[in-house]
């Protein structure tokens, strides 16, 4: 069976037979015990704990001060009559699907089109991945400035003889939201475009080369040789994705707060106003519990993954 | 000139004919903030945010800086960011140490819990996560944004170093312990100085991460005097509504530290960013 010489055991060279289990990793010597132990405390006391209270806070009324009062299901019965709330929930199926589709069809095409080496491909690379290392807070800022009524983007557009569509896009409430997601997708897609640039790499160029030796079309080889080799890539991105399409704070905070007029409210930012300017605090965890449920589904779908490469 | 080579010759050009415009998208927006901040007031206020300078000054950073406190701000996110991630690090490290060289019962259960805990919303947390601070007497201290952090990141950045301490060979520390090295000897001699390469990406990773952070400071600070850069940021917004070079000076104070970060990792930086994402 064993072409390759066996080290020799321990026992031939005369020392006790190490305690070994089928895994082939070492019985756990208490120090190591510690080593797991204080950063599992760490996690549990600043992440679990907390979430699990949050749970606990979303069926209680409380403002911070005293003790809480359960009210069972109350706050999720009022959320769905909450207008706001409605229009939150709605406005972050928008941004899911416009962050996410813009991003990740940009991000892909960006990839394609920057895969190959050739001249210029590395700057190009680097002017567009860029603006990932920004805070979102910071992207926001850099668009209000364009954004402004006599900002780069109304003066571009009377340039070009527009001046009807000229707007004050992040104080009208039919443009707000599409303003911010517009500075959203300015960042991500140079992300989407690092994750796909990478997802390329482990595909097999030799197939492709083959299909065109074939006489397959661009499109041909792309939707039926690269694209099914990419899924694994597809997986992660579409779950990160979506999970920051749910985490979306800062930005919107950074650039309308919410506003004007609620409209570019999402949950996040509705809770964070619900719980630290009205101090409801049952209110807003409750908030919270939705946000984390709608994000529950994704997070398993990554965790699933990850599982999959421990076992590759 | 063969037909082929002009027909090379020829996509190249078109190549760079789309892709020149597009990535003027990108670096449009950065160009004209940063020209912004180099322009006086008075020009803004004369010939619109959108004009090209006429003359360069230094008042908005100078304003930035000082009133608008951008320059103590900055100081601050250092003193939370270093101690968050070296101490964040440290702490993955111990426990993907254990999780990948011994036989911990239900290691993959603990290794995938931590992991989620990374990726739970963190509105899930904030409100908890402020009483837990303010019941250990420490909210509205720079040790309650560096514990957060740490707690919030710890989960990932085990599941980072937990894949790349697993792929270290058995003989290795196989050969230390016959020679009497323990556990604690193994790790700090053998397997920290070979998991360099993804200590550094994670490292960068987490600066950025954790410099860029808005939400956790404005959770758990309350005295304006304590705000790091990103929330110190938005707080100047407020005060300096139409000083269009102010603001945007700040804005490019607050990137500047980061693209710095960027500029020198950026190959670990890019493979940080793919780790536990590709195969």
């Amino acid at each position: 069976m064993t072409a390759v010489a066996a080290p020799p055991r321990p026992e031939e060279v005369g020392m006790a037979p190490p305690r070994r289990r089928k895994s082939g990793l070492r019985a756990v010597p208490p120090i190591v015990w510690v080593f797991l132990l204080i950063p599992a405390v760490v996690e549990v006391g600043m992440v679990f704990w907390p979430a699990v209270n949050s749970f606990y806070l979303s069926l209680t009324e409380w403002n911070g001060l005293g003790a809480a009062r359960p009210v069972g299901l109350d706050n999720f019965r009022d959320l769905f009559s909450d207008g706001i709330f409605l229009g939150a929930l709605k406005n972050n199926v928008i941004w899911a699907v416009g962050f996410g589709g813009l991003s990740v069809l940009g991000g892909l095409a960006l990839a394609l089109a920057l895969n190959r080496p050739r001249r210029g491909v590395g700057l190009y690379r680097s002017a567009i991945y860029l603006p990932m290392v920004f805070s979102l807070a910071v992207t926001g800022l850099f668009w209000r400035v364009q954004y402004q009524p006599d900002g780069t983007i109304n003066t571009l557009l009377g340039a070009v003889g527009l001046e009807s569509v000229e707007r004050q896009w992040l104080a009208d409430p039919h443009t707000a939201l599409y303003a911010v997601l517009i500075a959203a997708v300015w960042r991500q897609v140079g992300y989407v475009m690092v994750l796909y640039l990478a997802g390329l790499k482990g595909t097999d160029p030799t197939l492709d080369d083959a299909a065109a030796v074939d006489g397959a079309t661009a499109w041909q080889r792309f939707r039926f040789v690269t694209w099914p080799q990419l899924r694994g890539v597809n997986t992660v991105v579409f779950a990160v994705t979506v999970i920051d399409s749910l985490r979306t704070f800062d930005i919107v905070w950074a650039m309308t707060q919410g506003g004007p007029y609620h409209s570019s409210e999402l949950l996040s930012t509705y809770m964070f106003q619900q719980g630290f300017t009205f101090l409801n605090l049952g209110y807003a965890s409750a908030i919270a519990v939705v946000i984390f449920a709608l994000a529950l589904i994704f997070i398993i779908t990554y965790l699933v993954r990850a599982t999959k490469e421990e076992v590759a | 000139m063969t037909t082929a080579s002009i027909r090379k010759r020829r996509r190249g050009w078109g190549f760079h004919a789309v892709m020149a415009p597009l990535t003027l998208l990108w670096v449009a927006p950065m160009v004209f903030v940063l020209v912004l901040a180099f322009r006086s007031f008075d020009d803004i206020a004369a010939r619109g945010t959108a004009a090209w300078p006429v003359s360069l000054s230094l008042d908005g950073f100078r304003e930035a800086l000082g009133r608008g406190t951008m320059g103590r701000a900055l100081w601050t996110s250092v003193q939370v960011t270093v101690p968050a991630v070296l101490l964040s690090l440290l702490l993955a490290s111990w426990a993907a140490y254990a999780l990948s060289r011994f036989a911990i019962p239900g290691r993959r259960a603990i290794l995938l819990t931590m992991l989620a805990g990374n990726l739970l919303p963190p509105q899930i947390l904030l409100i908890p996560v402020s009483r837990v601070m303010e019941s250990l007497g420490i909210y509205d201290t720079l040790v309650a944004l560096v514990a957060i952090h740490v707690g919030f990141g710890l989960g990932f950045y085990t599941f980072v170093l937990h894949g790349f301490m697993r792929s270290i060979p058995g003989e290795l520390t196989e050969a230390a312990r016959m020679d009497g090295a323990g556990p604690v000897q193994i790790y700090g001699r053998i397997i920290m100085p070979l998991c360099r390469p993804s200590l550094a990406a994670l490292g960068a990773l987490a600066t950025t991460w954790i410099f860029n952070d808005l939400i956790w400071a404005i959770t758990v600070l309350r005295t304006e005097a304590k705000l790091p850069v990103t929330a110190a940021l938005l707080n100047l917004q407020g005060g300096y509504v139409s000083n269009w070079n102010v603001v945007a000076a700040a804005s490019v104070i607050a990137a500047v530290p980061t693209a710095i970060v960027f500029f020198a990792f950026q190959r670990h930086f890019v493979s940080g960013l793919l780790m536990g994402s590709n195969k």
